[in-house]
This record gives structure tokens, sequence and C-alpha cells, in this order.
């Protein structure tokens, strides 16, 4: 019994919680001037997916992350400047949504620290030899 | 270097270590509420889902009466568990709006059937284009709308019986 309900839990597919309309066609072709899909790219590898949370749209198979790069992909087409599809995402779903977050209020640290650490390091460093020295 | 000093970087080391294993035992909530409360709903007409029901337009959401919108999908198995909740709203009077994300009619229609139709209208949002619009992640989701089109509300994931009385009282009181 154990045996058969492995082999049947080897065998089963997850119910996939999709619908079965085919990807929207700028989901997964690129545009043909390639310096549009240049622009279309590198946008997309820094916004981040609604449902894999932790990918970007670029690496997302979700219907949601191809939904968003046919997005992307059209404005982009249409003549907008990435960083205003970056903005109009950010309105709805907050800095959440992008890999590249803005310099405000809560995100100042992430740009300092790496500074501040550095400033730290050579304190230490500097009482640490003089000690040494003397 | 002696004393404190000394225990310093380790004490601090244990500090990082724990609040990181901590974030990777107990993750951030994975709900992305939406920004677009207190903003207006986005300027949108979708076409009719199916046959026999009206599309959805943001004008229609714009009427002087406040609205419930329900984005939703007949592929979406939480939207089963939420229909009954859905009909008792709409049996309160409550006008309730469908969205239809990536959905066929022809699958719309089975769904109603088998789980009641709520909604006055549906719009069809096959790329979807509004979802994203409303800042909307997921099905089903649900946003009241007061009769200036204004989104004063989100409620995300399938509305329980224990909502229903909430969500009745927050779009009567809505104007």
């Amino acid at each position: 019994m154990k045996r058969l309900l492995l082999a049947l839990a080897l065998i089963a597919a997850p119910v996939l919680a999709d619908s079965d309309l085919p990807p929207a066609p700028l989901a997964d072709t690129q545009l043909p001037d390639p310096k549009q899909e240049a622009q279309a790219q590198a946008l997309m590898e820094t916004i981040r997916c609604l449902v894999c949370q932790g990918q970007s749209i670029a690496d997302s198979n979700a219907e949601l992350a191809g939904d968003m790069r046919a997005m992307v992909r059209e404005r982009i087409a249409a003549g907008e400047k990435p960083a205003a599809i970056r903005a109009w995402l950010v309105r709805r779903y907050g800095s959440w949504v992008t890999y590249d977050p803005p310099f405000d209020r809560v995100t100042w640290v992430l740009w300092a620290a790496p500074v501040l650490f550095v400033a730290a390091g050579l304190l230490v460093a500097r009482s640490s030899f003089r000690r040494r020295r003397a | 270097m002696t004393g404190p000093v000394k225990w310093t970087p380790l004490v601090l080391f244990i500090l990082l270590g724990s609040a990181l294993t901590y974030g990777l035992a107990k993750p951030d909530t994975t709900n992305i509420r939406s920004k677009m409360i207190g903003a207006s709903v986005p300027s949108f007409t979708l076409p009719p889902a199916m046959p026999g029901l009206p599309g959805l337009a943001s004008s229609d959401l714009a009427t002087g009466q406040p609205h419930l919108v329900n984005i939703f999908a007949s592929w979406c198995v939480p939207c089963v568990a939420e229909a009954p909740q859905l009909k008792m709203i709409a049996d309160a009077g409550v006008p309730v709006m469908g969205i239809a994300v990536r959905d066929r009619p022809e699958a719309l229609r089975r769904f109603l059937a088998r789980n009641g139709n709520p909604f006055r209208a549906i719009g069809a949002d096959d790329a979807s284009q509004v979802q994203m619009a409303m800042g909307s992640s997921g099905v089903p989701e649900s946003f009241v709308v007061d009769g200036k089109g204004q989104i004063l509300q989100q409620v995300i994931g399938p509305i329980n019986p224990e909502d229903v009385a909430g969500i009745v009282a927050a779009v009567k009181t809505a104007r």
C-alpha cells in the first residue's frame, strides 16, 4: 500500500493555478528593434515578479510575469521611457516591485551602508596599527 | 584590545546572525497591498467576458453608486470557495462587478453555472493589464469603490463568511 502510494505520488502532477490562455504575444517574443529590446530586457531584469517573489519578471515563468513582460515591451515599443514604466509600477505596488530601489527616507541606509562600513573599518585598522607600532 | 571592545565584533556577528535567521524562519508577509487605495480607478475599458453579460469600463464605476469590484478567474480554486460569499454580498444589494483574468467565455459560463452568478458585469482582462493597473497581484482580490470611482479598500484573497458583513457595510457607507 505504502509503495503504491509512493508510486502514485511520483507520477502525480501538481494542480496548477494557471489559466489555459496562451501567453500574451509579447511575453516571450523579442521586439524587432534590438535597441528597444535591450531597454526592455534591462528593465525586466529589475522588476520583481508579484507571484514568484524573489525572481525578476525576466526570470519568472508565472503567467502574471509574462503579462508584465508583455506590458513592458508594449510600452517600450510605444516609445515610453523605462523610468516612466518603473514609476507606473511603483505607483501601484510600491518600491517593493523594483530591484533598483529609489533613494529615500527608508532606503538611504542601503546606499550609505558600504561607505559607513569602509569608514568604520578604516578607523579600526588605524587604531590597531597604531597600537602595534607603539 | 581589552574587555568589552574585544568582544564587540563577536556580539555584533551573533546579533546579525540571529536577525538573519529570524528573517529566514519567519518570512515577511507575501501579500502585496495595492498603493492605489485612495486613488481613482485607473481608466480602462474591458470587453464582455462572456455573452449575455456586459463588459466593464472604469466609467461604470463612477456613476454615483458604490461598487464591489471582484478580480477573479474560473481557473482559480479559491474563487470557487469565495463564490457563496459574493452571492450573499450581491443579495444584500451590493452591485458586484467582475474582472475575469485570462479567462475563456466557455469556462466562465461553466464556472457561473456551477457556483452562481453574483456579477452585474464582467470585463475580460486577457493580459492582466487592468489587474496590474489596479495594483492587484493575484486572484481573487476585491476592491471597494465609491460612487465617484475612488478605491477605498482592497481585500486580498477569498472573502470569508466572517468578512461579508464588513464588506457590505463598507460598500453601503461609501458614497
